[in-house]
């Protein structure tokens, strides 16, 4: 069972007050196409992805850069149950999407770059620590269905 | 995943912007670390103070960015660049090679902070694989 401080709390509840999702989203997903290339395997029907400025652009990557957005939203208003709020996104990234795991990781260390140039000197460490644990727990929850 | 001329050009350029502030963003970066990740703490058992901003960690953030300068200047070859700094890992600090990227994503996190507009997705690119090379030289002397 994951325990969450009162300042934990605020904090991840602040967070996503502040970034701005049509920006956080797109500008996460494709850092993390751009940075390490090989999680475009996944996104073979997105068209363009053929370089930095063809990612960027393209209407589908920000598009999908919004749904996880959306998702990790949903991690956010559901903190004390995440596990269970996400058992049928990680059989979804399992058994239909066929995603390995060790990419999500790869996807929220960019989050954490872009929230961080984001919120500038707001993300303090205690800030970022926060932030870190709130990630760790979605990735663990999201691990949770694969067997 | 070898740094191409590429890599070494934007990470050339990207430090260019930002060396001014190397003592600031190794502090912040050590100082970030040792709070996200508290089993680094381990490491510094020996010193007055963890916190972050204290003394020992703002001293040692530096020296930590002064090896990445280092590594920077010996971008072409890292694994010679850094032998002696390897020796000093392997044989006297053993830090777990685990760590190193735990500390690359802490710079890299210290740097959007600072100097987002500069820390575009080409210049990420570039400087993960340089620190992960980095990382590599570090620990080539371990085994």
């Amino acid at each position: 069972m994951v325990v969450w401080t009162d300042f934990e709390r605020s904090t991840i509840e602040n967070i996503f007050s502040k970034i701005n999702y049509e920006v956080v989203g797109p500008a996460a997903i494709s850092r993390c196409l751009i940075v390490y290339p090989w999680t475009q395997r996944y996104f073979g029907g997105f068209g363009n992805l053929y370089n930095a400025a063809a990612i960027i652009d393209n209407p589908k990557v920000a598009a999908h850069g919004l749904v996880v957005l959306k998702g990790l939203e949903l991690a956010q208003k559901n903190m004390d149950n995440i596990k269970a709020t996400f058992a049928d996104l990680s059989k979804l990234h399992s058994e239909k999407l066929l995603v390995d795991p060790d990419n999500f990781k790869l996807l929220t260390d960019c989050l954490a770059i872009v929230v961080a140039a984001e919120l500038g000197e707001d993300f303090t460490a205690e800030v970022h620590a926060v932030f870190q644990k709130f990630l760790a727990v979605v990735v663990a929850s999201l691990r949770k269905q694969y067997y | 995943m070898s740094l191409t001329d590429k890599d070494k050009a934007a990470v050339k350029a990207l430090w260019a912007k930002i060396s001014k502030s190397a003592d600031a963003i190794g502090a912040d970066a050590l100082g970030r670390m040792i709070v996200a990740y508290p089993q680094t703490k381990t490491y510094f058992s020996h010193w007055p103070s963890t916190s972050y901003g204290s003394a020992p960690v703002m001293k040692h953030g530096k020296d930590i960015m002064g090896g990445v300068v280092l590594a920077v200047s010996k971008i072409d070859n890292l694994v010679a660049g850094l032998l002696d700094l390897s020796e000093l890992h392997a044989f006297k600090l053993r830090v777990d090679p685990a760590n190193f990227k735990l500390m690359a994503h802490c710079i890299m996190v210290s740097i959007a902070t600072k100097f987002p507009a500069e820390f575009s997705p080409q210049a990420h690119v570039a400087l993960d694989k340089f620190l992960a090379n980095l990382a590599l030289a570090l620990s080539e002397k371990y085994r």
